[in-house]
């Protein structure tokens, strides 16, 4: 931590949020552009990386030491991919009777 | 335990009054607080991860009814409020930073400026509601949604029991997160409070950090909401 303390994170901080105003408007403009089923997967990777930048950056998970945090953040994670992913993997294949 | 082995005990370090007996120091308790405070977002992430899974099984059901309902809702507002989340939490980080480097205008400067920015923020949102209100798209008895061709058949109308379920999730959700929005005010006028009567300092600022993340974990709730409510199926 008091390696990182020395250099300002000010710049960082700015650029980030740049990216994420940049993400915003791309996604607002990209919803206007007829891209077939492409329109949600835009959406969503937009949207992905911009959580990404928020949670990496903002809420400081890049560069945190302690282990146990990270894997508080990898389980949440996975527990929310098997919430969504077995959930729509039951919905998405109950129309074969 | 005799006196002189306690004094002993508490002369291995300078004491902050903040590092509470059972923390060896303040590193650790920092760490414990924050962990507490990732553990709690878990929660948060699976309470609001099941109301995306709702949503994404209706959605798929109902994929033409979702869209036509989508697109009465007002797309520039919900952009504009996504831009002033993301700014707001600029200042989150600002004030954290603030707090670390002891700059105490900056750090109320930025307090001030994220609370302003949430109350646009729920400004913006009560303008949205009131027009939802006015259409009569609030699930319930007056809601109606008559004759709305669905997006790319313009030959069919939605079906409004489909569409009340769209606007039912539009508004658990959005309500949810301004829920939040409000309790991360009350957060921050704490925060606020307790940084203008100066009892923060770059060896103790743990509330700012972990208030922090609860305010970034509510803009990335909102970075999701955004384009799955307002902006599908927009294109013409």
């Amino acid at each position: 931590m008091s390696d990182h303390s020395k250099s300002s994170p000010l710049k960082m901080y700015f650029s980030v949020w740049a990216a994420l105003l940049l993400g915003t408007f791309i996604t607002y403009k990209a919803a206007y552009i007829e891209l077939g089923r492409f329109n949600a997967a835009v959406a969503l990777i937009i949207a992905t990386v911009k959580a990404l930048l928020v949670a990496l950056f903002f809420m400081h998970i890049k560069g945190a030491h302690e282990k146990l945090l990270k894997l508080v953040v990898i389980s949440t994670v996975f527990f929310l991919f098997i919430l969504l992913f077995l959930s729509m993997a039951d919905y998405g294949t109950r129309s074969w009777s | 335990m005799s006196d002189s082995t306690l004094i002993g005990l508490h002369h291995q370090e300078e004491h902050h009054p903040e590092l509470l007996h059972h923390f060896a120091e303040a590193q650790q308790q920092r760490d414990a607080a924050s962990l507490g405070m990732w553990i709690f977002l878990g929660t948060e992430v699976m309470f609001f991860g099941g109301l995306f899974c709702a949503y994404l099984i209706y959605r798929r059901a109902y994929f033409g009814d979702f869209g036509a309902a989508s697109k009465s809702i007002n797309a520039t507002l919900g952009a504009t409020n996504t831009a002033v989340l993301i700014c707001s939490s600029l200042t989150v980080v600002l004030a954290v930073w603030a707090a670390q480097t002891a700059r105490r205008s900056l750090l109320l400067i930025s307090l001030v400026i994220t609370m302003l920015l949430g109350l646009v923020f729920l400004g913006i949102k009560a303008d949205e509601y009131k027009d939802k209100f006015e259409e009569h798209h609030v699930p319930g008895a007056s809601f109606s949604f008559d004759h709305v061709p669905i997006p790319g058949h313009p030959d069919q109308y939605a079906n409004p029991r489909h569409a009340e379920i769209f606007f039912a999730l539009y508004f658990i959700m959005t309500g949810l997160h301004a829920l939040h929005m409000i309790i991360g005010l009350g957060l921050f006028a704490w925060l606020l409070f307790m940084a203008w009567k100066g009892h923060f300092t770059p060896e103790y600022h743990t509330p700012i950090e972990i208030g922090g993340l609860y305010w970034h974990f509510v803009d990335i709730v909102w970075i999701y909401l955004f384009p799955l409510l307002y902006l599908i199926d927009r294109h013409p």
